[in-house]
């Protein structure tokens, strides 16, 4: 996305906003350089550290999703063996709507960090998981024989071959659940806590009626949510650049 | 029993049936031996076990029962002084030319202190192949403008010269060719039989890389090369014997001798044309 496009992007919903505004005429619905005066008045006074507590929550569970998902996905991916004992399994538990355990992780992990990044660190693990494992399936076995016949063992296998091949489709995996991963965050957040964006805007500023306040947070849950696609835009750039390249 | 010092490859007995097929063996009580030196061409119609035969050579397959010898000894997993080069899809798409190419020198250096010396079975590659040969060998085949490129982007042809470089690279003594222009246009295809020609009179010798820094030259005979093909022109221009094999099971290696082959003039002469039509009545006549 060139950043010319992104700023045009941003003005014309910005534009957008300020005209809903003007028609609702309402204080549920302040305009947008309201907001933004209340987003910079806001940031040193709390949002701020909510915005970087949230923040750290989100990418520490993506660290520890891709951490373990990849690493397991290539496993079942290239061995049938351990692929056969595992799919059922993870058949039945990839389509369970992961934060219906929420209840349970709060009560066994408790009301800090560890019950949001668990519960986001869940959702993540199995999308990644399932992505990775199709695609360490799908490589074609005239690469791997190609690759064996230089001489690589397993290891090797592992380190040239599977994992290189994959990172897209598990680059691909983050970039799908980003969104999910920040409104769970939001969801998980918005009770039984006293830090974070989700609280921020649930319980600092729409339990009192503060919308200037409470669209502050939106805007800051946007931009974490937005960094965090371009942090994903990156590392795809750097980590499988032969994607971008043109014919 | 020794096997005979000149003996690249001696196959005794081989039986090989597919364990996931339940079918009938692809080979039974085959027999076939190939001098080092030599180069063969293995030509038959599809499902005949001609791909099967290369993967028990490469180590990638094993026998039911028989024995596959390289060089004297069995191949229970690849040896890495046998190149192989398939027909497509062996070059890493997210590794540049330069990168596949080095690939063998990468898996080098990861099995690092691992790796025994001398050409015998040798599981891991060299660990003494450097940079300089890789870009050695990228000038020989003359992709050398294209090592930043990625597979993606450059012809099939190039795609065929960048793994041959890499099987070079790795100086094999037995280099095994599974239909490696068939995905090719016609003259693409005749440039580089023509490419294989010249290269197992080169690399008899040593890799470009080595050669200008005056290192000793560590292999007295050509490269010994089994290629299997499709095509009766190819199998009649690169291989001095020819293995023609029937449809499964193969009992017996059905050998036609074509002294001539492997030499770059070897298409405008009239035995050329005449080996073709021999070749064909052969295989028809089966």
């Amino acid at each position: 996305m060139r950043r010319r496009d992104l700023m045009l992007g941003t003005v014309s919903l910005a534009g957008a906003w300020a005209l809903l505004a003007w028609l609702v005429h309402s204080p549920v619905l302040p305009g947008p350089v309201e907001v933004l005066r209340a987003f910079i008045r806001e940031v040193p006074r709390g949002l701020g550290r909510h915005f970087l507590v949230s923040g750290w929550r989100v990418i520490a569970s993506i660290a520890l999703s891709m951490a373990l998902a990849v690493p397991a996905g290539l496993l079942l991916g290239q061995s049938p063996r351990l692929n056969r004992i595992f799919a059922p399994i993870i058949y039945i538990l990839y389509p369970i709507p992961k934060i219906v355990f929420l209840p349970i992780i709060l009560l066994l992990l408790g009301i800090g960090n560890a019950s949001k990044v668990f519960i986001i660190f869940l959702i993540l693990f199995f999308q990644v998981l399932v992505v990775v494992g199709d695609q360490a399936r799908a490589l074609r076995p005239e690469l791997i024989y190609s690759v064996r016949s230089l001489g690589a063992g397993r290891r090797a296998l592992f380190r040239l071959v599977y994992l290189p091949a994959t990172i897209p489709a598990a680059l691909t995996a983050l970039r799908i659940s980003v969104g999910t991963a920040i409104a769970v965050l939001f969801f998980a957040e918005s009770f039984a806590t006293t830090s974070g964006l989700g609280y921020y805007i649930i319980v600092e500023s729409w339990g009192r009626l503060a919308y200037p306040e409470m669209y502050a947070g939106v805007l800051a849950m946007s931009i974490l949510g937005l960094l965090l696609y371009f942090i994903v835009d990156l590392m795809e750039r750097r980590l499988a650049p032969w994607m971008f390249v043109k014919d | 029993m020794m096997p005979s010092a000149h003996a690249m490859l001696q196959i005794e007995d081989l039986v090989f049936a597919y364990p996931e097929g339940g079918q009938a063996p692809v080979f039974d009580g085959f027999t076939w031996q190939v001098n080092a030196g030599e180069s063969w061409a293995v030509i038959g119609p599809s499902g005949c076990g001609k791909s099967t035969l290369l993967y028990l050579i490469a180590g990638l397959r094993q026998p039911t029962s028989g024995r596959v010898l390289v060089d004297g000894q069995r191949v229970p997993r690849p040896r890495a002084s046998t190149g192989l080069i398939l027909q497509d899809y062996g070059l890493l798409p997210w590794a540049t030319v330069w990168e596949n190419v080095a690939l063998v020198m990468r898996i080098g250096r990861f099995y690092r202190g691992k790796a025994g010396s001398g050409l015998g079975l040798r599981p891991y590659p060299r660990e003494d192949i450097t940079a300089r040969q890789v870009d050695g060998w990228l000038a020989r085949l003359g992709i050398e403008n294209l090592r930043d490129k990625y597979p993606g982007q450059i012809s099939g042809g190039q795609r065929q010269r960048t793994a041959i470089a890499r099987s070079l690279l790795q100086q094999p003594n037995l280099l095994l060719m599974d239909e490696p222009f068939a995905s090719l246009d016609a003259l693409t295809r005749e440039d580089l039989q023509q490419l294989i020609v010249d290269l197992r009179r080169e690399t008899g010798v040593t890799p470009p890389g080595a050669s200008a820094r005056g290192e000793a030259l560590d292999r007295r005979e050509g490269v010994t090369t089994v290629i299997v093909t499709h095509n009766i022109e190819e199998a009649v221009f690169l291989g001095q014997h020819i293995l023609a094999l029937d449809h499964a099971p193969n009992t017996s290696a059905h050998v036609i001798e074509n002294p001539e082959a492997a030499h770059a003039a070897y298409r405008d002469q009239p035995t050329y044309l005449q080996k073709c039509t021999e070749l064909r009545s052969a295989l028809t006549s089966r």
